[in-house]
């Protein structure tokens, strides 16, 4: 025995630096490992053997691998913001002040009353959730089963950290950085392809880093180090350790996430963009199922081979090794030239390969051939097991506190389905490997179920430049070191048969499924593999099943009497590890979620005290709000002193599209339901536009500038989305008209100055265009100048007030709001904002996209039924007009609406039932979609959708506001200056 | 996510573009002597091919032109891109 005292760590050996001591706590008590140790490592080094409480069961769990693969040992690192739950313990590095924690165990990990789910286990099988809580419902019990079957604490504070994304090209990106990847990475690197080598764990070599091969005559390290050393030198060579590829999906993108050796940054999310890809991943070696075989103490046996070669750790002292192939051998072989006892080795196979009989013959160690585990005790750590023939005559037991088990290898093939690739069942491997390959992708070594090292470099050396060639590139030859010395490599794995027993044999760990949970499904009629993952959950831990999915395929194919190839593969979908929220998320956080649109006079209305809300990405004033003053009084104060003296509103959002060409008009004809070929140049007409299917997608005015020259304007958040429609009309179906589409959307800002002393502001800030009513009437336009500025003057008014909106160039906006609020002083000038324009329109019943209509609304519903009708020529959706449900009278359509109690407000949103005295439930007639109190009606008005509306004027309709009944009446839309006299003025 | 050549600007980023659905639907020359299910086949009808077929792409977030791309909806792979026809004429609505 040569353990360094009190700890499983070997006096000598190991890929640690036992120069630097490293401390780390976990559970709240202090223990020291060594720089090159992960936490897996370091805490069986300190002897700690049990990490975790099972996810179901809350059984005592250790350390089952020594990989990305690990089902156990699920552990919290760090604390406060930078917590982070169900961290795999043999992929933590160990640092400095590193702070652990195990995450199912309450109130300790030693005493954890969740335990009484694992006394009581024929109480809960799988699906037992489904049948048993259901009274009184579900949800009530929801909490209690969240909390007992939670795997860590999702953080609640802020992440702290900085995250990075990058975007990257290469000509081939090679996933996994073992032997087979560094030799493709050589010989595509001296090709000069460009050439990203991933991997994720700390260092290059895979492994050549934890087996023992010797490669021309040294330890095989200083080959993975020389190769290192040359793509280092290689510029067009990309070398990413750390890195766990996530996903692959369409066309090659693959995405990437890197974690930080220093700091800056915490993690690093990539997309790549390879011409080819080149899967070099390896395998990951398969437990067994035997009776209660997850206790701590099993181990897979290449895991204690890597623990031993890498970190010197040895986690027993006395070991048996349990398993169904050749490799297994090995870690009775390492163990011995350890000084570590073997006791035996536990077959299931009768026939043994006899240069292995020989090699335990010669270290003296039992091999029990035809035989396996019958059953395990121990419960906070392995102590005995019993070991039967494979006919079940019982062999006797044995004391071991750790057992290496090894059920064979199974490509990592992840990355090849998310491509699409297919698999075929291999029986000498009794594993899937890669079948048919996707496009510009291949799989070399043990990812393709290519067995001996030797084989994995010849294959990935033709691969490889079987791609360089593709790529234009001649390879030139490599010369591979001799391999002087190797592990037992053998493919051959035996299948073993497994059967119903009184002991549970958990078939996922992680996830706390056992073969029981296999039989109920089978019995209960979830056969095919897909419908069999789901009713017992295997495969759906956060380990996605790594080391449990074939478990699963093995216990669904001995139930159903079919081969395991013959029982299906699930779906491997990304991402392969967990990534980080906060990677993919990184710049588009906090302020930079969206991008938000200021106005070109932000500045003003911020000095203004304007309360700002985001309308269709634009930040824009509801109101500006006075000192003492809410912002309901706000709006009202704003909307009365536009009827009265004279308002400014920043419309600059609004969209201005230029249309162009000697086919302009007849290109716009085509969109509006309105006449744009009888529009004189200098003149405005209201519009709208529907889709296809006859629906109201916008409305604005256009404004004839020219003959040829039209200016069109959007809604707001409809610049983009109408420009571009008009481009695919005019690109793919019209590609002859000679049209230009500008969306000048941003070149101008749109100031609406409006009331009755609106046309002597305008007058007072100096233009030469003629306002007068008789040369600038309302509905028409001018250019000219205003303030000096260029300028586009539209009398068109949403307010219903004389409104001048004046266009000038977006760089004059905060110095032209400035001059209209110091000319208009004397005369009252209020700023005012949406809220307050939502006000005065409503007084005139003008319609507000968005608000009043919706995706079902045609023009007949909102009272522009006879002109859409009507027009000649035809135009997007007119055909659709005619439909019969757009035909139908009892549609939806939009009107004025009165409470029959004035002093009874309407809400936006309330219902509306044909009829005064309607019971409830019953289906809706409409609803409000306006409402306000008008301050210069002095009482509440609204707009809303009627079934057959249009001809209900005057009746009385019941409304229906969640708890509240009352009355409205049917009226007019417009209820303020019901002959425009004031914005013909 | 797709990459795709955009005949003006070169491959790019499937998020740089639009796709416009099936490029062979042809609207009824005179929509008004169409009938309900001639004018219904127009506006909700696809052949939803399974395999090869031809498809519009704008590049949104580049040159906003409008593309034809031929496309297996199985692979994904792209086949070809190519540019709109050049025409003469109005059209029609």
């Amino acid at each position: 025995m040569s353990f360094v005292a009190n700890s499983y760590r070997l006096q000598n050996g190991g890929q640690i630096d036992r120069q630097k001591p490293l401390n780390f706590s976990f559970n709240g008590d202090v223990y020291s490992g060594f720089e090159g140790d992960t936490l897996a490592s370091a805490l069986l080094a300190n002897r700690v053997t049990m990490l975790s409480r099972s996810f179901k069961y809350h059984r005592p769990r250790g350390i089952f691998s020594a990989g990305e693969e690990e089902p156990n040992a699920l552990l919290e690192i760090g604390q406060g913001a930078r917590r982070e739950p169900s961290c795999r313990a043999p992929m933590v590095p160990l640092r400095e002040g590193l702070v652990a924690r195990s995450q199912n165990g309450w109130p300790s990990l030693g005493f954890d009353v969740g335990r009484s789910i694992d006394y009581s286990h024929a109480l809960w099988p799988a699906g037992f959730y489904n049948k048993t809580f259901k009274w009184p419902s579900w949800h009530s019990w929801e909490e209690i089963v969240r909390r007992m079957a939670g795997l860590g604490r999702p953080l609640t504070e802020a992440d702290p950290d900085h995250y990075e994304q990058v975007n990257a090209h290469c000509d081939l990106l090679i996933v996994g950085g073992g032997p087979t990847g560094l030799a493709a990475a050589l010989v595509a690197g001296r090709a000069g392809l460009r050439v990203m080598l991933v991997d994720q764990n700390e260092s290059f070599g895979g492994v050549l880093n934890w087996e023992p091969y010797q490669l021309d005559g040294a330890d095989a390290g200083q080959w993975v180090q020389s190769v290192a050393d040359e793509l280092a030198s290689l510029a067009h060579v990309t070398l990413l350790p750390r890195t766990t590829v996530a996903g692959s999906y369409d066309h090659n993108v693959t995405t990437l996430l890197q974690r930080s050796s220093g700091s800056g940054w915490r993690e690093c999310y990539w997309t790549v963009r390879p011409r080819q890809v080149l899967l070099a991943a390896g395998a990951i070696e398969q437990g067994m199922i035997f009776p209660e075989n997850d206790r701590p103490g099993i181990m897979l046996a290449g895991a204690v081979r890597d623990y031993l070669h890498r970190y010197a750790v040895v986690p027993g002292e006395k070991v048996v090794i349990a398993a169904n192939n050749d490799t297994a051998y090995q870690t009775a072989l390492d163990l011995h030239q350890a000084g570590i006892t073997v006791s035996a080795v536990v077959d299931g196979r009768v026939q043994i390969d006899a240069e292995r009989k020989q090699q335990l013959q010669a270290l003296g160690i039992e091999l029990l051939a035809g035989a396996r585990i019958a059953g395990t005790r121990g419960d906070k750590a392995l102590r005995e097991i019993q070991i039967e023939q494979m006919d079940g005559i019982q062999l006797g037991r044995k004391s071991c506190d750790l057992l290496a088990v090894s059920g064979g290898w199974s490509p990592r093939v992840h990355l090849f389905s998310h491509a699409r690739g297919s698999l075929k069942f291999d029986v000498n491997s009794q594993s899937f490997h890669p079948d048919r390959l996707p496009k510009d992708f291949s799989v070399v070594g043990s990812a393709n179920g290519t067995v001996g090292l030797a084989e994995c470099w010849s294959e990935t050396v033709r691969a490889t430049e079987a791609i360089c060639a593709s790529l234009g590139r001649k390879a030139a030859d490599l010369k591979l070191p001799v391999i002087d010395q190797a592990p037992v490599e053998s493919a051959q794995v035996s299948h073993l048969a497994v059967n119903s027993r009184k002991k549970r044999q958990w078939i996922d760990l992680a996830h706390d499924v056992t073969f029981g949970d296999a039989e109920l499904a089978v019995r209960e009629g979830y056969v095919s593999v897909e419908h069999f993952k789901r009713y017992t959950t295997t495969g759906m831990s956060v380990d996605q099943g790594k080391t449990g999915n074939l478990n699963a395929f093995i216990a669904l194919g001995a139930l159903t009497g079919r081969e395991t190839g013959s029982v299906g593969t699930t779906t491997f979908r990304p991402p392969y590890m967990p990534v980080t929220l906060s990677a993919i998320a990184a710049p588009y956080n906090g302020k930079f979620f969206a991008p938000r649109r200021l106005l070109p006079a932000h500045t003003v209305h911020q000095q203004l005290n304007g309360a700002f809300d985001d309308f269709a990405g634009w930040q824009r004033p509801e109101c500006y709000p006075r000192v003492g003053e809410t912002e309901q009084q706000a709006i009202q104060r704003e909307a009365l002193a536009v009827r009265h003296g004279v308002g400014v509103f920043d419309n600059s959002p609004i969209g201005k599209i230029e249309v162009r060409g000697p086919h302009a008009a007849e290109f716009l004809n085509r969109f509006y339901i309105n006449n744009v070929l009888t529009l004189k140049t200098g003149k405005v007409r209201y519009g709208l536009m529907l889709n296809e299917n006859g629906i109201i997608i916008d409305d604005g005015v256009f404004v004839r500038l020219a003959e040829n020259h039209f200016l069109v304007h959007t809604t707001s958040g409809g610049a983009a989305r109408i420009t571009e429609m008009m481009e695919e009309w005019l690109q793919c179906e019209w590609p002859g008209m000679q049209v230009l589409l500008d969306d000048t959307t941003t070149q101008w800002a749109n100031f609406t100055v409006a009331g009755p002393a609106a046309r002597e502001l305008l007058t007072r800030l100096g233009t030469d265009i003629d306002i007068s009513a008789d040369t600038l009437p309302h509905m028409s336009a001018a250019c000219g100048q205003v303030m000096g500025l260029d300028a586009r003057v539209v009398r068109v008014s949403f307010s219903g007030e004389l409104s001048f909106e004046i266009n000038i160039p977006a760089r004059h906006a905060a110095a032209f709001l400035q001059a209209v609020l110091l000319q208009g002083e004397d005369l009252g000038i209020t700023p005012y904002g949406i809220e307050s324009l939502m006000v005065l329109r409503l007084e005139k019943g003008y319609l507000h996209l968005g608000s009043d209509t919706d995706g079902t609304s045609t023009p007949d519903d909102v009272g522009w039924g006879v002109v859409a009708r009507e027009k000649a020529t035809d135009y997007i959706g007119k055909r659709s007009l005619f439909r019969p449900a757009n035909l139908d009278e009892n549609r939806q359509q939009l009107v004025g609406l009165a409470p029959a109690d004035a002093s009874q407000p309407l809400e936006p949103g309330a219902h509306l039932l044909l009829g005064e005295n309607r019971q409830v439930p019953a289906r809706t007639d409409g609803w409000v979609t306006s409402a306000c109190y008008s301050p210069n009606l002095k009482r509440p008005i609204a707009l809303g959708v009627l079934a057959g509306g249009s001809r209900r004027m005057g009746e009385i309709v019941t409304v229906i506001d969640e708890q509240k009944r009352y009355h409205a009446r049917v009226v007019e839309m417009v209820q303020f200056d019901k002959g425009n006299e004031r914005l013909k003025s | 996510m797709l990459r795709i050549n955009c005949p003006w600007c070169g491959t790019r980023d499937q998020n740089e573009f639009r796709n416009g659905g099936e490029a062979t639907v042809l609207r009824p020359a005179d929509p008004q002597s169409a009938s309900d299910d001639e004018w219904a086949d127009y506006l909700f009808y696809r052949n939803n091919v399974k395999g090869v077929h031809q498809e519009r792409w704008l590049h949104s977030f580049g040159c906003r032109q409008w593309f034809i791309a031929t496309r297996d909806t199985v692979t994904h792979e792209f086949v070809d891109t190519h540019p709109l026809p050049v025409a003469t004429g109005l059209g029609k609505v």
